[in-house]
């Protein structure tokens, strides 16, 4: 019974959470959407920049994503936690969501500034083959009908595919893309202008925020649902 | 562990041989693709690597579902799992016995069918060679999939979505090896290509028994 | 304000993807709202506060 002790105190905790976090995000998604239409075209991209305030914060997302799934399972099989099993499960299709958008957005932005809608070079082709671990990762949990099994299969896959990344990325050109290189975290003070910079940040802001609030709503639900499942089943005994 | 090694080939052999059927699916390809791409013999030879390299990494994904779950149905893994072997023992003898009974025929098959890409005979080397070293990569890595999905019945589409993007690097450094031989220039994909694989097989009885154990377990 | 929705002639580009990505936040939004509601309520009915 006390491993219930720390489920109560995560409700607890996040239904004072989730609604700030949810309003903050829609705020920062807000001002965000505003400057970003509010800026002045690009000198070479013209208003095709603006696909920027989208594209980044949802790869960044679906990055971010993977390493809270990633974590979540280690700690999961480490520390047999529950709690981070759930998370875990939850965090997985808010990322292929966010790959998948990432990936259109990418697409689209892509054709009229590279002319093409896809190249295969290594930061492209390991974000797509993310959504496969994505993918991969959901149907491991639906397909093993032991709650248990399932946590820890898929968070061996999930540690696995992390170790697989870097190298996927890696292996395709050595490092050398056609893709943007890293424009903002660089020693010199970012590349980018400061009337691209602050939407960016605020999008980037708001889809961190909006992950969160959903995650956590997701954990929550899945917290629930067991619960009444463990009821019902107690009630019939 | 020879033992193991020596039974496992020798069920692969009575269950119709699936190294057959992988040798079958592999020659088939390589046919199937000069016939729909076209008689560019110059086209050919520069996508006989990639194709040859997933032809032989399908056809060796073929046997893998069965690897664990044969002997997971009818309880002998269970008494495997208490013998005296490890289990990341015998999760090496099954990766052995994988590879002896799938990536090797594939490996020497290879030549012959790469002469009907038209690969000039350095690159039939450098494909030999790749494959050598990668198919034990395809092995490895397909038994972690094979560990984790053992107890699924008829999972069917599953094992090769986790394990095709996971076994990436190696389809992409084995045709980065043909295609440096073909050029003449020399991309570092077989040095890769061997870091990679021998780092897969290391790692990888690791991961399949504990994919095994969390199976067995609980 | 056509200039605005011309995008500079890229709209083709850039309405689809911030159309694309809207419904696929919203949509998801929807989902993990409704899917805890409904979770809430079976365990009102159980009696239980979560």
């Amino acid at each position: 019974m006390l491993r219930y002790a720390n489920p109560a105190r995560f409700m607890k905790l996040s239904s004072t959470l989730v609604p700030w976090l949810g309003g903050l995000a829609l705020a920062a998604l807000a001002a965000g959407l505003y400057l970003g239409f509010a800026a002045p075209p690009d000198y070479q991209q013209g208003d095709m920049v603006r696909v920027m305030f989208i594209h980044v914060p949802a790869a960044w997302i679906a990055m971010m994503a993977y390493g809270l799934m990633a974590l979540a399972s280690l700690i999961g099989l480490v520390q047999r936690h529950p709690l981070a099993d759930v998370a875990a499960k939850a965090a997985a299709p808010l990322g292929a969501l966010l790959t998948a958008l990432g990936l259109i957005t990418g697409s689209l932005w892509g054709r009229p500034m590279w002319g093409t809608w896809w190249v295969w070079d290594g930061r492209l082709t390991s974000f797509l083959l993310l959504l496969f671990l994505y993918l991969g990762y959901i149907a491991l949990w639906n397909a093993i009908e032991d709650e248990m099994r399932a946590a820890r299969a898929a968070a061996i896959l999930a540690l696995v595919g992390a170790v697989n990344l870097p190298i996927i990325e890696f292996s395709v050109d050595g490092g050398t893309t056609l893709h943007q290189g890293e424009s903002i975290l660089r020693k010199g003070g970012p590349l980018i202008a400061s009337v691209y910079l602050w939407p960016l940040a605020l999008m980037a802001l708001g889809y961190t925020l909006l992950f969160f609030t959903l995650w956590l709503l997701r954990i929550r639900t899945e917290i629930m649902t067991r619960r009444a499942r463990n009821l019902m089943l107690a009630g019939e005994a | 562990m020879t033992a193991l090694i020596l039974r496992d080939i020798r069920l692969a052999a009575r269950a119709g041989g699936s190294a057959m059927l992988a040798l079958g699916f592999f020659a088939a390809v390589a046919t199937l693709v000069p016939l729909g791409v076209g008689a560019d013999l110059r086209l050919l030879a520069r996508i006989a690597g990639g194709v040859l390299w997933v032809a032989a990494m399908l056809a060796a994904l073929l046997a893998l579902d069965r690897l664990f779950q044969a002997d997971f149905e009818d309880g002998s893994l269970d008494v495997i799992a208490l013998g005296p072997l490890s289990l990341e023992q015998t999760s090496f003898a099954k990766i052995a016995a994988h590879w002896l009974t799938t990536g090797l025929p594939l490996t020497i098959l290879s030549p012959l069918l790469a002469v009907l890409f038209g690969l000039p005979s350095q690159a039939i080397g450098a494909l030999f060679l790749s494959l050598l070293i990668g198919t034990p990569a395809v092995s490895a890595i397909g038994a972690i999939g094979a560990g984790l999905t053992l107890s699924i019945r008829r999972g069917g589409l599953i094992l090769p979505l986790i394990v095709l993007p996971l076994l990436s690097p190696a389809v992409i450094f084995g045709a980065g090896t043909v295609l440096s031989a073909l050029d003449g220039l020399r991309n570092g994909a077989l040095p890769l290509l061997t870091a990679f694989s021998f780092a897969a097989c290391v790692l990888s009885p690791f991961a399949t028994a504990a994919a095994v154990r969390l199976n067995l377990g609980s | 304000m056509s200039g605005f929705w011309a995008m500079g002639d890229y709209a083709a580009y850039v309405w689809p993807a911030y159309g694309i990505s809207a419904i696929g936040l919203l949509v998801a939004a929807v989902l993990v709202l409704r899917a805890h509601a409904r979770a809430k309520a079976a365990l009102a009915r159980l009696g239980v506060k979560p």
